[in-house]
């Protein structure tokens, strides 16, 4: 086994195209449990630890660019009132230690259904960037970047250089269902944004489907009961049993699991009340924020 | 590979490191320093942690040539010259410790987390500790050794 330790982005990327063998490696806390169970043995670590402008985020054409290098406790404490959604998933992301360690750009790699970052990089519609030595830049919708359980978009030439996240308009939410605080892999999760600018509402749903996904249909029903209502303008209350209604809707966008952390009936149940939640919750700080 | 890093204050080399190998195993097997402990290796249970960089981190989710070059502290490097740190002093006035395997990890997250914020609610040292495991203590007088170093 060989360890690459390129130190700027153009080595990283002949890496990856001369050894598609190469495991990229940045926090390590997926990587290294499947090394130290003997799960995986690649021809090579490719340590991304070392290329310093993965590590940065800046404003970029009215987004945030988030390299994917920057890691939770990084999002937590710099951009927690920027991208709230995000914020708040990466504040439920396993321990201080993890949170120290662990990236935004890793749990895209590893695309579990599970990852947290995932409901709110969907709700916030996102999109990744990825690059290879021979064909350059790419952005892939983050919808359009799950392509089954734990696999992704990502040719074998290609490395995440980054995450373009629009700072929001409106409130965001973030939920998430696991048996104590710290520590868990999500039973269910979900994300939750309110796009005032576009009059457009944005969800994902976490750990209730083969890949992370959004509550298409059900996002496009609140948006236009809220339109239809002129509630986008007067920012009154939310009409009885429209939350619930939302809930019903994305519950009906899931298609989740029996497994060891939960059945598929409690996923599902836990999704209408988390979606119900979310949207009372952000309509009511949208509300405040008049 | 060979890597070289500095640990406590201390350059080290290690030669014939595997390249696969995580940053505690590198410690405990290679520089001689078994303080951090080795209990889950999957980042769950916090025995591991040592600062790099000034950053607490699980030793075992740290490939070991990651740490090429860099600065960690270990529990070992904890204590000074005039004797233990304020918060190792602690854990063992308010029996804090019973078979210790946790301990190393606790005493790293505990002085990072007062070296951050020297007075610390209950809510904010829990939340500090949850990446922290104890199977015989029951947490009670970790709590109390924390808030005891707190007030030291
Ligand atoms: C104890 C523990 C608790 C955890 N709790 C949570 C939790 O609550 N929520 C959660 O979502 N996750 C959790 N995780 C999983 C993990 O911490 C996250 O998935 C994290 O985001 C991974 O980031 P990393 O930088 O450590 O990734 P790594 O382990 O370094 O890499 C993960 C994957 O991404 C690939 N990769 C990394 N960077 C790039 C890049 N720039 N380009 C291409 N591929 C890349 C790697 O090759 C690998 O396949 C936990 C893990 C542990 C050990
Ligand atoms: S041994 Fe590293 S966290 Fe348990
Ligand atoms: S003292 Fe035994 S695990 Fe904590």
């Amino acid at each position: 086994m060989d360890f690459l330790a390129p130190s700027t982005w153009a080595e990283a990327l002949a890496a990856k195209a001369e050894r598609p063998d190469a495991l990229p490696v940045a926090g390590g806390t997926d990587v290294m449990v499947e090394m130290n169970f003997d799960h995986r043995r690649p021809g090579a670590l490719l340590d991304l630890t070392r290329v310093a402008p993965l590590g940065e985020w800046a404003f970029d054409d009215g987004r945030v660019r988030l390299g994917a290098g920057v890691t939770y406790a990084r999002v937590i404490a710099e951009l927690g009132s920027t991208l709230p959604g995000l914020a708040m998933a990466s504040r439920t992301v396993g321990s201080p230690q993890i949170r120290n360690r662990g990236t935004v750009g890793g749990n895209l790699g590893a695309a579990s259904p599970a990852g947290d970052s995932h409901p709110a990089l969907l709700a916030a519609d996102a999109v990744v960037e990825v690059e290879s030595a021979a064909r350059g830049v790419r952005h892939v919708p983050v919808a359009d970047f799950y392509t089954g359980v734990k696999r992704n978009a990502l040719e074998q030439d290609e490395l995440i250089s980054a995450v373009l996240i629009a700072p929001p308009s409106g409130p965001q939410q973030f939920c998430k269902i696991g048996t104590r605080n710290a520590m868990v892999i999500a039973v269910s999760a979900f994300g939750f944004a309110l796009h005032p600018d576009r009059r457009a509402v944005g969800t994902g749903i976490g750990s209730a489907a083969p890949t992370p996904r959004r509550a298409t249909d059900a996002a496009a029903f609140l948006a236009g009961e809220l339109e239809a209502a002129g509630l986008w303008e007067s920012r009154a209350a939310l009409p009885e049993g429209l939350a619930a209604e939302f809930g019903r809707k994305v519950r009906d966008a899931a298609a989740p699991i029996d497994d060891v952390r939960g059945t598929a009936a409690y996923r599902l149940h836990t999704l209408s009340v988390m979606a119900r939640r979310a949207a009372t919750w952000a309509w009511d700080e949208h509300r405040r924020a008049a | 590979m060979r890597i070289e890093l500095t640990v406590n204050g201390e350059r080290h080399e290690a030669d014939d490191v595997w390249e696969g190998e995580s940053l505690l195993y590198a410690l405990r097997e290679r520089l001689g320093l078994p303080g951090s402990k080795n209990a889950c290796e999957q980042g769950e249970c916090g025995s591991c942690t040592v600062y790099m960089d000034g950053v607490p981190v699980c030793s075992c989710l740290v490939a070991a040539g990651q740490a090429q070059g860099r600065d960690v502290t270990t529990v070992e490097g904890l204590a000074g010259d005039d004797g233990l740190d304020p918060v190792q002093q602690a854990f063992v006035e308010c029996g804090a410790v019973q078979c210790g395997f946790c301990t190393p990890g606790f005493l790293v997250s505990t002085h990072d987390l007062l070296a951050r914020n020297p007075r610390p609610s209950d809510p904010e040292i829990r939340e500090a500790l949850a990446g922290n495991l104890c199977r015989c203590t029951g947490y009670e007088k970790i709590l109390d050794a924390v808030r005891t170093a707190a007030h030291s």
